[in-house]
């Protein structure tokens, strides 16, 4: 079977964002960026069902600015066969990216779609929902395991309270969960040969669909801080503390 | 126009996250629909109708629909979306499952998480981990939000609405639920609970005989960092932080938890925060209110006597 993966190009997980001093946005230009974390787990576990002999080509798919083929790369290092970077500028928000990536899914006619649950810098979760309604297939999300059975994907999900498995028809949708698995580290020859492989671009607006943002961003700030704390010097104190702030009885 | 609600109950009762999203959807100042889904909800359906502000409850029951799956859901919002103006759900599995599928079968964008809301079309939602907070308007003719409950006030009991049933949609058919494992805990949920104790991994095989008692003493719900859960000491759906649950309890104590940016963002807006670590150098006692530098091993067995 085909898996299309959808990467995004997001800023390193580790970095603290800063507000524009004219509150207008995040500032990310010289920003260490890389693969968002969740899809990095789709990646690592449609390469695994490569790897079990159940997928037979993988492509990864990007869309946003061109710096986004860094984010590519890196999946063709992981052991993705090629990539497609769908070239659109400006805010894009999940609906237009579900639009674009339901195009690229008719072209490319994928029996499983993998994603990550969400992007951490936007964290709005949409994605992978709104691409299945799309294209009017079954979504697996948040799933920590998945089986794949003739032509159907069990997926185990992380839910509230617990976990939940359902067994979706292919083609189907799946995002990934933290507990997927553990992506592989890249290789440096590995990083070198990613370079040999194709990485087709597409204009976004050559794929006719409305991709317009219906959000606009009025402006961004720091949450306010909390005040100082103390350190206190035994539990005694702590608990005298708490009861004086009458969060305990 | 009105403003419809997904509620959200587990086959009796409805969540408080659903009060929560009540209050949360007084902003639109338009009548306050609950949506109730499921294989037999007349006793839910009745209790809906008491929370005050609401002014209808539509029940759509079906057997397939007990297990409440996302693309079913969808579909049971969707047939009826077209009345309203505003489609509101509580940012929990079900809400991030069935309000971006809505949102598309719809052709509007959605706007997730959201922690206040400032017009009818403009919110305030958390993004970068909770680092940043964003201010967005919405130009849909349709509003599909989900808010985070913590965020808002529980609505209280104290309204006597009309009761309707619509029809359930078909089965989407491509999908079959299989099975489920519940944590079963007699603590409070850990998304409202009023306190909340959580572990890092240095609790290790002493996660539970630790946290319990305590626990038990303030009535808490249990929560555990990523770390925690990974080494296997506490179950998933424990994990507090960006990718776990978002907290805001009026209490919150952090036991042997360093404080990364992805677990401080499911905590920040915890009322009181504790933290208790060995560590003086630790980046939770940055946004702690009160710190204990102290050994987690001999703290908590000291702080258990103390409760009394």
């Amino acid at each position: 079977m085909k898996i299309m993966v959808a990467v995004k190009h997001v800023v390193d997980y580790n970095i603290v964002p800063r507000v524009k001093q004219d509150g207008s946005d995040v500032e990310i230009s010289g920003v260490k960026m890389g693969i968002n974390p969740f899809d990095e787990i789709a990646v690592e576990e449609a390469l695994r069902l490569k790897e079990k002999g159940i997928a037979t080509e993988i492509v990864a798919v990007s869309i946003g600015a061109e710096n986004s083929k860094d984010t590519l790369r890196h999946a063709l290092a992981m052991g993705v066969d090629r990539a497609v970077l769908v070239q659109a500028e400006g805010k894009l928000q999940p609906l237009g990216v579900a639009k674009l990536l339901k195009a690229v899914a008719g072209r490319e006619q994928p029996d499983l779609i993998l994603l990550g649950k969400q992007a951490i810098d936007d964290d709005a979760g949409q994605a992978g929902q709104m691409l299945a309604a799309l294209l009017g297939v079954g979504q697996g999300l948040f799933a920590s395991e998945i089986k794949v059975n003739g032509n159907e994907i069990e997926v185990n999900r992380e839910v509230d309270g617990g976990t939940e498995t359902v067994a979706l028809q292919l083609p189907a949708i799946v995002t990934a969960d933290l507990r997927l698995n553990e992506p592989r580290f890249i290789k440096l020859p590995n990083m070198m040969m990613a370079k040999k492989k194709p990485i087709d671009v597409i204009a976004g607006t050559e794929l006719g669909v409305d991709f317009a943002s219906h959000l606009s961003l009025l402006n961004v700030a720091e949450p306010a801080p909390r005040k100082p704390g103390v350190i206190v010097n035994s539990v005694a104190e702590l608990v005298e503390k708490l009861r004086i702030e009458k969060v305990l009885a | 126009m009105s403003v419809l609600i997904l509620a959200e109950h587990d086959g009796q009762h409805i969540k408080q996250s659903t009060r929560q999203a009540v209050t949360a959807a007084a902003a639109w100042q338009h009548p306050i629909h609950l949506l109730v889904v499921g294989a037999d909800v007349s006793a839910v359906a009745a209790e809906a109708a008491t929370i005050a502000g609401v002014a209808k409850v539509i029940k759509v029951e079906a057997p397939h629909l007990v297990h409440l799956l996302a693309e079913d859901v969808a579909a049971a919002v969707q047939q009826i979306a077209a009345e309203y103006q505003v489609i509101v759900a509580a940012h929990s599995t079900l809400g991030k499952g069935v309000l971006p599928r809505v949102a598309a079968l719809l052709d509007v964008g959605m706007v997730s998480d959201v922690v206040e809301i400032q017009a009818p079309a403009t919110y305030v939602r958390p993004i970068y981990a909770g680092n940043i907070l964003a201010t967005v308007q919405s130009s849909d003719a349709v509003q599909v939000v989900t808010v985070r409950a913590t965020s808002f006030e529980a609505a209280a009991n104290g309204a006597n609405a009309e009761i309707t049933s619509a029809a359930a949609p078909a089965a989407f058919g491509k999908v079959r639920w299989v099975s489920e494992q519940r944590n079963l805990s007699d603590r409070p949920e850990l998304a409202t609970a009023s306190v909340v104790i959580s572990g890092g991994r240095s609790l290790g095989e002493q996660f539970n005989t630790l946290l319990e008692p305590v626990a038990h003493k303030l009535n808490a719900a249990i929560g555990a960092t990523r770390a925690c859960v990974d080494a296997g000491f506490a179950p998933n759906d424990l994990q507090v932080g960006q990718t776990g649950t978002v907290v805001a309890p009026e209490l919150y104590i952090a036991v042997g938890i360093s404080g990364a940016m992805q677990h401080l963002a499911g905590i920040k807006d915890s009322k009181v925060i504790v933290a208790i670590n060995h560590d003086p150098d630790a980046p939770i006692f940055k946004h702690a209110d009160y710190g204990l530098v102290a050994d987690l091993f001999k703290a908590l067995p000291e702080l258990n006597a103390a409760l009394g």
